[in-house]
């Protein structure tokens, strides 16, 4: 209604929303609504060629790193996306987080595939808080690979040295860890004892792990010592 | 370099190598009974369908579903003895007292309960929205079963602007609760004449 009260009626739009002819959306304006909302169509399907009389219409048509994406062979698909948000409703990631937690104005499974290409290292965290179930590739009607693509972005993100430093040493640490069935037994021990004997080491506020919850119980011993002790019995 | 220029070379450095349009892109839907498939529809988007013989049966609905309204407009000849405001106004804005609006809708279709009208229809683009009530009135014969046929048959631009209705206004938007009433008219009656 705004539009057709207003006396200046400016339109944005990407330059991926053009398509060849009228009658092509036919097939938009069947998927876009039902994949949505779960209508059949949107109420209103308005289509604008002129303004009213004394009326002024603006179309602005963005870029904003689109082209940029077109170049990009492993995720121009993206482009296609119709902004139904089927992927978010079906997301488990987006429906315990909610929008805001993606800190990027398209958000969802298919934002964290979208904002990499505004700005890697701003949004480097996007591609890697997924599940990778596949659900949102599933529901998606215009078949876009998503998860395939948080995927590959989270090789570009790594390669391209995104990876925060504490999960690269981190990750470096386990993989030293778990190569070596002494060291990882000597972990465990160590683990059950400061949980037991030192437990404010780790029951404090920098303890992510400890904001909201408390820590398990240590058990007295691992599973490999019980099975020891009880493998003869 | 305009950002015109700039967005266009960007974008022409990075297209793929193109492929053929497709010509296939349309399916054929068969309903039994298309009016009774776009009375469904209706039904299930908020709106309601009432099969009518003629203008005299409209009228007799429309008192008994409207009583005693008052700001009716009407874009429909046969019925325009029912209105008591004009749609024949220049700023738009004067439109906002508009209780009941009746018009007719060139084109109907079946699978979604979407009606087309452009401004060969509507005197205001705004009258479908600003409306209370809206009523629009189509012809059996005028029923296409999906959107493909739909397009086959309009011509987009043949004016310049023209929409599809399909229901009274909602919106699921928010949690995906449906509330009706959002936006625009806050029910929808469509009489479909033989
Ligand atoms: S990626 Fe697919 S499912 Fe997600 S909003 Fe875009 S079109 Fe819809």
């Amino acid at each position: 209604m705004g539009a057709h009260l207003a006396d200046v009626h400016i339109a944005a739009m990407g330059f991926e929303k053009i398509i060849p002819r009228a009658e092509h959306l036919g097939v938009y304006l069947r998927l876009l609504a039902r994949s949505a909302t779960g209508q059949p169509i949107t109420t209103f399907s308005s289509h604008f060629h002129r303004p009213r009389p004394d009326q002024e219409m603006h179309i602005v048509i963005v870029d904003n790193g689109r082209s940029r994406q077109l170049g990009r062979p492993d995720f121009r698909n993206s482009l296609k996306c119709i902004r139904c948000a089927a992927c978010m409703n079906t997301c488990p990631v987006y429906r315990r987080s909610g929008g805001h937690s993606y800190h990027s104005a398209v958000a969802g499974p298919i934002g964290s595939i979208l904002a990499p290409n505004l700005d890697m290292k701003q949004n480097a965290d996007l591609p890697f808080a997924s599940t990778l179930c596949g659900s949102c590739s599933n529901v998606c009607p215009v078949k876009i690979d998503i998860h395939d693509q948080l995927y590959k972005w989270r090789q570009v993100l790594m390669q391209e040295g995104y990876g925060p430093t504490a999960k690269t040493m981190s990750m470096k640490a386990m993989a030293t860890v778990l190569e070596s069935p002494r060291l990882y037994r000597m972990a465990g021990k160590v683990g059950r004892g400061v949980l037991r004997f030192a437990p404010v080491t780790v029951e404090n506020r920098f303890n992510p792990w400890y904001n909201q919850r408390e820590m398990p119980e240590p058990p007295t011993e691992s599973f490999r010592d019980w099975y020891v002790n009880n493998k003869k019995a | 370099m305009t950002t015109r220029e700039k967005i266009l070379a960007s974008i022409q450095a990075n297209q793929p190598s193109l492929l053929p349009l497709p010509e296939q892109f349309t399916f054929t839907t068969t309903y039994p009974d298309l009016t009774k498939q776009f009375s469904d529809s209706l039904a299930f988007v908020g709106g309601l369908a009432v099969v009518v013989p003629d203008y005299t049966a409209i009228e007799a609905h429309l008192k008994e579903h409207y009583p005693a309204l008052t700001n009716v407009a009407t874009t429909c000849p046969a019925l325009a003895h029912l209105a008591d405001v004009t749609l024949d106004v220049t700023d738009p804005h004067d439109l906002a007292g508009l209780n009941l609006t009746i018009i007719e809708g060139p084109l109907a279709v079946a699978e979604n309960a979407a009606i087309w009208v452009d401004e060969r229809q509507l005197p205001h683009r705004v009258v479908p929205m600003i409306t209370q009530y809206l009523v629009i009135i189509i012809r059996q014969s005028t029923i296409v079963a999906n959107m493909h046929e739909a397009y086959k048959k309009l011509q987009v631009n043949a004016t310049g602007f023209g929409t599809f209705i399909s229901g009274p206004s909602k919106t699921a938007d928010i949690e995906q609760s449906l509330v009706i009433g959002a936006h625009g008219a806050r029910s929808l009656v469509v009489y479909i004449l033989p």
